[in-house]
């Protein structure tokens, strides 16, 4: 396998550094040693099908998962043995599967609940321009917006919390093609403001529009890296792995 | 319609404000109930014990370091929940993981524990608590005593305070979420485990501060929780786990409802809680105001 971060456009310094990772819900194995890494201001996906362990991968590194052993190094600290609220405070922001807006919190509620762990994030004020029709829905309930309202929500309620690296897990999931352009969009704002990005996608012609490159996960581990410049070359390959 | 009922006014003036007080004792412990269950997924058994518990250390601090009742509203409640704060770290926080059954049956242990302990030393024969706000007050329609007056006020107001904590500010506003996705408020970066400490200790002051209102108006006796347990088990049950609101609400009414039981047909007040919780179980499963999971 050609070594990947020589060719990566980036030589920003290392971000997230994921080494054998195993993890376990319970008594099943599903993480079986994954191992990739980021540096600073790239856009990386996991790929792969319903199953392969990408949200497991995320949840892992979040440290919401019981028992996972290997090594998370984030701007150099180690953190497979600390607490879930340890690890956002490190600096890492997440937008889960399906979103997580809470049914008990109007929008409002909702979009400050996410403490503000670090300088330079936006302020309510500062997310409600960007997304007025947030503002405009500020005191229905969280789960009353649309998908792709609830999907903005989920995005804005981290980017007031001041992290620049974030892990989207599956953001166009089961939304209109429209919706998915919109996200795009504010996936390429976000990385010209010096964010950097993991991805969890299914849907590889998306994650080609955002990413600079992309790892395959299969069975719980990584089985292939591709650089989003030559995805055009890999299309049957990638087809291959994703069963689409 | 009262004349045909053979009922006097101030009879039912008298019936209404002990079914206020009883109802205000079920909505305080109700409160705690639900907002613990919500959170810890643990039926606290120990509730009425913490209850009693508020009461005895009233009487303790009275008896033993000479602190009036209106310390004692503040320092046994605080005294309650440090114990509960104990009792989550040590013990409870180790269940989370297993079936409710193993929770509800380590709080039913204590239960036995910290009640036969307490009998022991004390006996079960119940210590009066003086009246700290002896006398009356002419309300025009009624003669009421002062210091039923002052529970039903209160604790009122402690209920719509604790009302307002949940549903209407930044902390309630944590403690909505972690009982909805606690995972995720973790991996936002709060801290959950000590906000689940906090949470208990909180529902156990609720239960202990009842149980100092309650010392003057019963005795002070080792079991007085256990009597009481069973029926606010029901009013949880009736007025569903969803709702702060809905607590209160059902705590008050049945209150009022068992008073007036006690006036029309008294043998059936020890019952009447029950009957309802039968149909209201049969009717809408999840109770008044909870909502279907």
């Amino acid at each position: 396998m050609p070594d990947i971060v020589d060719r990566s456009v980036h030589d920003g310094r290392l971000a997230l550094k994921v080494v054998d990772l195993n993890a376990w819900y319970g008594e099943s194995h599903v993480l079986h040693g994954m191992s990739f890494d980021i540096r600073e201001g790239e856009v990386v996906t996991l790929l792969g099908r319903n199953g392969a362990g990408k949200s497991t991968t995320m949840r892992s590194i979040m440290g919401m998962l019981p028992t996972r052993k290997g090594s998370i190094i984030f701007n150099g600290k180690e953190m497979i043995s600390m607490p879930s609220h340890h690890i956002a405070r490190e600096g890492i922001g997440y937008v889960p599967e399906e979103r997580g807006i809470f049914s008990s919190l109007n929008v409002q509620e909702n979009l400050e609940l996410p403490p503000v762990l670090k300088k330079g994030g936006l302020s309510t004020q500062e997310v409600y321009v960007l997304f007025p029709a947030l503002l405009e829905r500020r005191n229905s309930q969280g789960t009353k917006l649309s998908g792709g309202e609830q999907q903005m929500l989920a995005i804005a309620r981290i980017l007031r919390t001041g992290v620049k690296f974030l892990l989207l897990d599956e953001p166009t999931e089961g939304l209109a093609p429209v919706i998915v352009q919109q996200i795009g969009g504010i996936i390429h704002t976000l990385k010209e403001r010096g964010y950097t990005i993991l991805l969890v996608e299914q849907n590889f012609r998306f994650a080609s529009t955002v990413a600079d490159r992309h790892y395959v996960v299969e069975d719980g581990k990584i089985v292939d890296r591709i650089m989003n410049a030559d995805i055009a070359s890999s299309t049957e390959k990638l087809r291959g792995y994703l069963g689409v | 319609m009262l004349d045909v009922l053979n009922i006097s006014m101030p009879m039912l003036f008298g019936q209404l404000t002990l079914g206020l007080i009883n109802g205000a004792f079920y909505a305080l412990l109700s409160l705690g109930l639900a907002v613990i269950f919500g959170l810890l997924n643990v039926v606290n058994f120990v509730h009425g014990t913490q209850y009693m518990l508020g009461a005895l250390f009233a009487w303790m601090l009275l008896h033993y370091l000479g602190i009036p009742y209106w310390g004692a509203l503040l320092l046994a409640p605080v005294g309650v929940g440090l114990v509960g704060a104990v009792i989550e770290v040590t013990l409870l926080r180790r269940l989370y993981s297993v079936d409710h059954l193993y929770g509800m049956l380590l709080t039913f242990g204590l239960v036995l524990i910290i009640e036969g302990f307490f009998r022991w030393l004390y006996g079960a024969s119940g210590m009066p608590y003086s009246n700290p706000l002896p006398g009356g007050t002419n309300l025009g329609f009624m003669f009421a005593p002062n210091y039923r007056l002052w529970v039903v006020v209160f604790s009122v107001a402690v209920c719509f305070g604790v009302w307002y904590l949940i549903e209407r500010t930044k902390l309630g506003s944590y403690l909505r979420a972690a009982i909805e996705r606690p995972d995720l408020v973790q991996a936002f970066g709060i801290n959950v485990p000590r906000m689940i400490t906090l949470t208990y200790a909180f529902g156990a002051a609720l239960a202990g501060l009842a149980g100092v209102l309650a010392a003057p108006i019963y005795q002070v006796n080792p079991l007085m929780g256990s009597n009481l347990i069973i029926v606010v088990f029901a009013v949880v049950v009736i007025g569903g786990m969803g709702s702060i609101m809905g607590a209160i609400v059902t705590g008050f009414g049945l209150g009022i409802i068992e008073g007036l039981t006690k006036m029309i047909y008294s043998e059936a007040s020890n019952t009447i809680i029950f009957v309802i919780m039968a149909i209201v179980l049969l009717i809408k499963p999840a109770g008044l105001f909870g909502s279907q999971k």
